[in-house]
C-alpha cells in the first residue's frame, strides 16, 4: 500500500454509510441526505439493502454533486464504517487518499487499516455507553451522534439538521429535544478532538432550485390519483409494495368525499397475482381504471391474463417495479430485466406496451397518462420502473399538471349512440386505426351488450374458430399496436457537440448515471449521440436513429441485452449495429461503469483492424 | 340442433312480468352443450329466476371461467353483457367488475374444476371478501371438455366411466362456503327446478356473497352406475332440508302454510323467504349447526339440499371498504383529479 494524498473536493463526493439493518440507521443517513439537499447541493442517494428486516448489512449511499449528476457515480469517497461485519470489504472500497469513519471504541489493530486513507474515529459506543442507559436509546442516538460528526468534518449547516429532526419529529415533539442533543454531542466531539474540517466540504449554494425529494414508486401513485384510477388490487412483493402503500396513503388524502366521508376508490390486497390482475381486468372490462403493482415474479404469475388483456382488448395498468431475477433472484437489488417477458407476455402471438420513465417527475407523467393510454388502446399497459427508481430518493422536477385537460376514456359507446342507431360491432375497425369500440356492461336494455371471451370471435363478438375471421382479428391487433407507436412518449435525442457516427440508446434508470457518463466519455475525445427511450412500440424515430449512425450502444441493466433484442426484433436492425453495454449485478448502473465500457470501445474501433489470415 | 338459429319469432299471449318483459327477453343463444345436460336446466332456472323478479335484462353482469358450466352464459340473458374468462379466475373479474359499478347484478358461474380446482383459491377469497354476487357452481365431479377425468369433487371411491375409482377425498364446496364466511349457502341439484328456481331468486336478492352448489350430472361422462353425482344416485340420496317460497318486496304474504312448519325471512331489499321446513331442528341462520349437520349427512351418504345458511343482516365489500353510492366508473377527472393546487402542495412537502 502506498501512501495518497488526501482528496480534496468541495460538493463533489460520495458518502457511503454501511450499517446493519433494523439499527435505526435509515432514517439518520436519510437526514444527512435531505440536509445536503436543503444547503442547495444536489444529491443523489441510494440505499443497498437485503431481504431481511432485521441484522444483514445495508448500505446508504450519497451522491453530493454540485454539477447536478445525480445517478451512481462508482467507488466511495467517505466510507461510514458502522457494520463490522462488512468493515474490512467497506475499507478495501475507499477510493485512494479517501476517509474512513468509524467507531473507535475498541482500538483496532493498524493492519485493519490502510495506508492511503485517511482515519477518522469516534468512539460512538463509548460515547453511548456513558450519556444513556437504554440499550435502545444507545443504538439510536448513536445514528445521531455520528450525523452530528460529521456535521464537524463535512461542515455541514448544523441548523439545517436542527430543523430536519423537528419536522421529523413534528407530532411526538419530546423526540426533538434529545435527538438535538444527541447531534450536538457528536459535533462537539468532532470539534474538540478531531481535525476539522476534512479534505471533503460541504458549502451551501442554490443549485437544487424548486427541484422536489421522492421515491418513484411514490411518485407513480400519486400519478395513478392524478390519472384517475379508482381500483387497485395488489399483492405484496419487494420493490413494488410501497407503491401501493402510497396510493393508499394518497387516496386517503384527496380521494375521501368530504360531505359523507366514503372513499372514491377501492383498494383490495389479493390473495395472490393472479387476484391482482383479475381484479384489475374485471375493473377494466367495467368501465373502471383500474391498476396493479407488482415485480418480476408477479408478472410471470400474471401472464395467463395479461394475454386476455390483449386478446379481449380490456384496459390495464401494471407498474412493474423490476428486481434481479431470474425466480426469486435478488428480491432487494436492481434490475432492468422484465423488459422481454413484458413485451411479450402471454401465450401465442402477443405485444403490449410499455413505458419507462426515468424518475420520479416521469414516473408520476406516465403514471397518469398509462390510464388514459389503456382506455384509449383497450390493452395492458406496464409501466416500467425499477427498484433504484421506485426505492430511492430522487432529486426531480416538480410535478405538474394541466388542470384543463379531461380523461382520455377512448372509444366507448354510450346508450345515446346506440340509441341514434349507430352501428356496434366490438370488434369492428371503423376509424381504420384497429381500435374498435366498446360498451360499457349495463348500458342499453337491448343494444350494445356482447359477450367478452379469449376465444376467437368474429367482428361482432361471435365466438368463431373460422380461419378469415381469426386472421382478419389477428391483422387489426397488429394495426391497433401501430397506432400506438404514435400516441406512447416518444424517445427524447440529444445530439452531440460534433458530427458523430456513434450513439448510444438508453431507458428508465440509467438515464441520471448516463448524464454524468456523457461528459466522462467525452472528455476522453469521443462524441456520442444519445436517444433516450420512453415508450414501446418504437416510435419510427428509432429506426432512423440507428440507421444513422454506424454503430449505436444500447446500455441496459441486465445480462440478456433485452432492449437491444426487442429493437432488433421489432425495428428489423442488423444485430451487429447495436453494442451491448450490461450491467446486472444488481447495484445501480454507473457513470464510471458506463464511460468505461463505451470508451474502451471506441477507443478499440479507432485501432486498426487486425490482418485477417490469408 | 345446436347448428339451427334460435327462431326470434314469440306467442303474443306470453306472459309478461312486471317490467313488461317476456321469458323469450331473458332467453340466450342456443345451447351447444350434450343433449340432456344439467347444466342447460340450470340455465333453465336461472332465466325464470330472473323472469320472475323482473330484473332488467341488461343490468346483469355474468361472469364465468373455462369449462361447460363456463359456456352457459352464452345461453341465458342474451342482453347481458358476458364475460368467459380465464380458468379458475371467475371469482377476482367479478370481484374486479363489482367493485367499478355496485349497481349491477353479478352473476358468476363456474364449474367443479374451475372453481374446486384450479380456481380453490380465488373460490374462497372471494367468498371471505364478501363480494356482492350470486356465485353458481354447475357441480358435475367430472371434466367434461376434457372428456371425462375426475374433479376434485368426486366423491372418494366413485366410479368413473372408465372404471377407475376415485381414491382422493372430495371437496365439499358448500361446506367450503359456510367455512368461509359466504352469508348465503344453499345446494340444490339440476333436476329440481321447484327448488332451485326460489333458491337463485333469493341469493339474487341477497346483498352479499350468495354461494350456490348444484349438483348437475353429465350425461356424457357421470351419469353410470358407480357415480355420485348421477341422475338416479342424487335422486335416491337427495335429503332436503327446506323448500322455499320467494316472495318479493311488491307481492302480498299469503300464508298458507302450516304454523311451525314455515318460517318467514326477511331480505335486506325487502323481498320475503318462505322457508318451509322439512327437517324441524334444522336452523338455517345457524352458521355452525349448519356445518355440523353437512358433515353428518356426509357420513351417511345423503346429499343435503335446500337453503343451508344465510345471514340476515348480510354486508358486502364495498360496506367494508366504504366506498361511495355512486358507481366508481362514472367518476370523472373532477371527481378524481386533485388538480394543480394541490400538486404545488404536494411539491412544497417534498423539499
Amino acid at each position: 500500500m502506498s501512501t495518497a494524498t488526501p482528496i480534496s473536493r468541495v460538493n463533489d463526493f460520495v458518502v457511503r454509510f454501511a450499517n446493519v439493518n433494523g439499527s435505526g440507521s435509515a432514517s439518520a443517513n436519510e437526514m444527512f441526505a435531505r440536509a445536503v439537499m436543503r444547503m442547495g447541493i444536489p444529491v443523489g442517494p441510494r440505499n443497498i439493502f437485503p431481504s431481511n428486516i432485521q441484522g444483514l448489512p445495508t448500505w446508504y449511499e450519497v451522491r453530493v454533486s454540485e454539477a447536478g449528476h445525480l445517478g451512481a457515480r462508482g467507488g466511495t469517497d467517505l466510507m461510514v464504517a458502522m457494520n463490522p461485519q462488512t468493515f474490512d470489504k467497506d475499507i478495501a472500497s475507499i477510493e485512494p487518499g479517501g476517509y474512513l469513519f468509524y467507531d473507535s471504541t475498541k482500538p483496532l489493530p493498524a493492519s485493519k487499516f490502510r495506508q492511503d486513507i485517511s482515519v477518522v474515529g469516534v468512539p460512538l459506543t463509548a460515547i453511548c455507553n456513558r450519556e444513556y442507559t437504554d440499550p435502545r436509546q444507545r443504538q439510536l442516538f448513536k445514528n445521531i451522534i455520528y450525523i452530528g460528526a460529521l456535521c464537524a468534518l463535512l461542515e455541514m449547516d448544523v441548523s439545517v439538521v436542527e430543523q430536519l429532526i423537528g419536522e421529523q419529529y413534528k407530532g411526538k415533539d419530546k423526540l426533538i429535544a434529545p435527538n438535538i442533543k444527541a447531534l450536538h454531542i457528536g459535533r462537539d466531539y468532532a470539534l474538540l478532538n478531531l481535525e476539522c474540517p476534512l479534505g471533503l466540504r460541504l458549502k451551501k449554494t442554490d443549485k437544487v432550485g424548486n427541484r422536489i425529494f421522492i421515491e418513484g414508486n411514490n411518485a407513480a401513485a400519486l400519478g395513478a390519483v392524478y390519472g384517475g384510477a379508482t381500483v387497485c388490487a395488489w399483492y405484496p412483493i419487494t420493490p413494488s409494495s410501497s407503491l401501493a402503500d402510497a396510493f393508499t396513503k394518497h387516496c386517503a388524502k384527496f380521494r375521501v368525499d368530504p360531505e359523507t366521508q366514503k372513499a372514491k376508490y377501492a383498494i383490495v390486497q389479493a390473495e395472490d397475482e393472479l387476484a391482482s390482475i383479475g381484479i384489475v381486468i374485471g375493473a377494466g372490462w367495467n368501465g373502471a381504471r383500474a391498476f396493479t403493482a407488482t415485480s418480476g415474479p408477479g408478472i410471470s404469475l400474471m401472464q395467463e391474463f395479461i394475454g386476455l388483456s390483449y386478446f379481449a382488448e380490456i384496459p390495464a395498468v401494471i407498474f412493474d417495479v423490476q428486481r434481479a431475477g431470474p425466480s426469486t433472484g435478488m428480491p432487494t437489488r436492481t434490475q432492468q430485466c422484465d423488459i422481454i417477458s413484458c413485451a411479450y407476455a402471454s401465450h401465442g402471438d402477443t405485444k403490449h406496451v410499455m413505458l419507462f420513465p426515468e424518475g420520479p417527475t416521469e414516473a408520476f407523467e406516465f403514471g397518469a397518462q398509462a390510464f388514459d393510454l389503456a382506455d384509449r388502446l383497450q390493452t395492458t399497459i406496464f409501466v416500467m420502473l425499477d427498484l433504484d427508481i421506485g426505492m430511492n430518493h430522487h432529486l426531480a422536477q416538480p410535478f405538474a399538471w394541466d388542470d384543463a385537460q379531461i380523461y382520455d376514456r377512448g372509444k366507448v359507446m354510450t346508450a345515446e349512440d346506440l340509441e341514434a342507431g349507430k352501428e356496434f360491432g366490438r370488434y369492428l375497425d371503423v376509424d381504420g386505426d384497429g381500435i374498435p369500440y366498446r360498451t360499457y356492461p349495463g348500458t342499453h336494455p337491448t343494444k350494445g351488450s356482447f359477450f367478452t371471451r379469449g376465444t376467437s370471435r368474429d367482428r361482432y363478438a361471435r365466438y368463431t374458430e373460422e380461419a378469415g375471421p381469426y386472421v382478419d382479428n389477428m391483422q387489426r391487433l397488429v394495426r391497433k399496436f401501430d397506432t400506438a407507436k404514435d400516441l406512447v412518449p416518444r424517445p427524447l435525442i440529444a445530439n452531440a457537440s460534433k458530427p458523430t457516427k456513434y450513439g448510444v440508446i438508453y431507458f428508465g434508470s440509467t438515464s441520471p448515471p448516463m448524464d454524468e457518463a456523457i461528459h466522462m466519455i467525452e472528455a476522453r475525445g469521443h462524441a456520442l449521440d444519445r436517444m433516450r427511450l420512453r415508450g414501446f412500440p418504437f416510435h419510427s424515430s428509432v429506426n432512423s436513429f440507428v440507421a444513422d449512425h454506424d454503430f449505436v450502444f444500447v446500455v441496459e441493466q441486465n445480462r440478456d441485452a433485452q432492449m437491444r433484442s426487442l429493437i432488433v426484433n421489432e425495428c428489423g436492425i442488423d444485430p451487429v449495429r447495436l453494442v451491448p453495454i450490461l450491467h446486472y449485478d444488481g447495484t445501480p448502473i454507473t457513470a464510471r461503469f458506463i464511460a468505461k465500457a463505451i470508451g474502451d470501445h471506441l477507443e478499440a474501433l479507432k485501432v486498426k483492424p487486425l490482418k485477417v489470415n490469408s | 340442433m345446436t347448428y339451427l338459429a334460435k327462431p326470434k319469432f314469440q306467442h303474443p299471449d306470453l306472459p309478461r312480468n312486471d317490467l313488461g318483459y317476456t321469458h323469450r327477453d331473458y332467453e340466450g343463444s342456443v345451447s351447444t352443450l350434450c343433449a340432456g345436460c344439467g347444466h342447460d336446466s340450470i340455465t333453465a332456472s336461472i332465466i325464470q329466476a330472473c323472469f320472475e323478479l323482473s330484473i332488467e335484462p341488461h343490468r346483469v353482469a355474468k361472469i364465468s371461467g373455462i369449462g361447460c358450466s363456463s359456456k352457459t352464459p352464452t345461453y341465458f340473458l342474451g342482453n347481458s353483457h358476458g364475460f368467459n374468462s380465464v380458468h379458475g379466475r371467475m371469482p377476482s373479474v367479478l370481484a374486479g367488475a363489482n367493485l367499478a359499478n355496485r349497481d349491477l347484478i353479478y352473476l358468476g358461474v363456474s364449474g367443479d374444476g374451475d372453481s374446486a380446482s384450479i380456481g380453490f383459491g380465488q373460490f374462497a377469497h372471494a367468498l371471505r371478501r364478501g363480494v356482492n354476487m350470486t356465485y353458481i357452481v354447475e357441480n358435475n365431479g367430472v371434466y367434461g371438455l376434457t372428456k371425462g377425468q375426475f374433479s376434485a369433487t368426486a366423491d372418494r371411491g366413485s366410479k368413473s366411466k372408465r372404471g377407475v375409482i376415485n381414491t382422493d377425498n372430495s371437496i365439499d364446496l358448500a361446506a367450503m362456503a359456510l367455512q368461509l364466511g359466504a352469508s348465503f349457502v344453499a345446494r340444490s341439484f339440476s333436476g329440481d327446478k321447484q327448488q332451485l328456481v326460489p333458491i337463485i331468486r333469493a341469493a339474487i336478492a341477497h346483498n352479499g356473497a350468495a354461494f350456490i352448489d348444484v349438483i348437475s350430472p353429465c350425461v356424457a361422462f357421470n351419469n353410470h352406475a358407480g357415480s355420485t353425482k348421477s341422475f338416479d344416485f342424487v335422486r335416491e340420496h337427495n335429503e332436503a332440508v327446506n323448500r322455499l317460497d320467494f316472495i318479493s318486496s311488491r307481492m302480498p304474504i299469503e300464508v298458507q302454510y302450516e304454523p311451525g312448519t314455515v318460517e318467514i325471512v326477511e331480505q335486506h331489499d325487502g323481498s320475503k323467504l318462505a322457508l318451509r321446513k322439512l327437517q324441524a331442528d334444522y336452523d338455517v341462520h345457524d352458521r355452525t349447526a349448519a356445518q355440523g349437520f353437512l358433515q353428518h349427512h356426509v357420513a351417511k351418504g345423503q346429499i343435503v339440499t335446500g337453503v343451508l345458511y344465510m345471514d340476515k343482516e348480510p354486508s358486502d365489500l364495498h360496506a367494508h371498504l366504504h366506498t361511495v353510492d355512486m358507481p366508481l366508473n362514472v367518476l370523472d377527472a373532477k371527481d378524481l383529479c386533485p388538480g394543480q393546487a394541490a400538486l404545488d402542495k404536494v411539491n412544497a412537502s417534498l423539499r
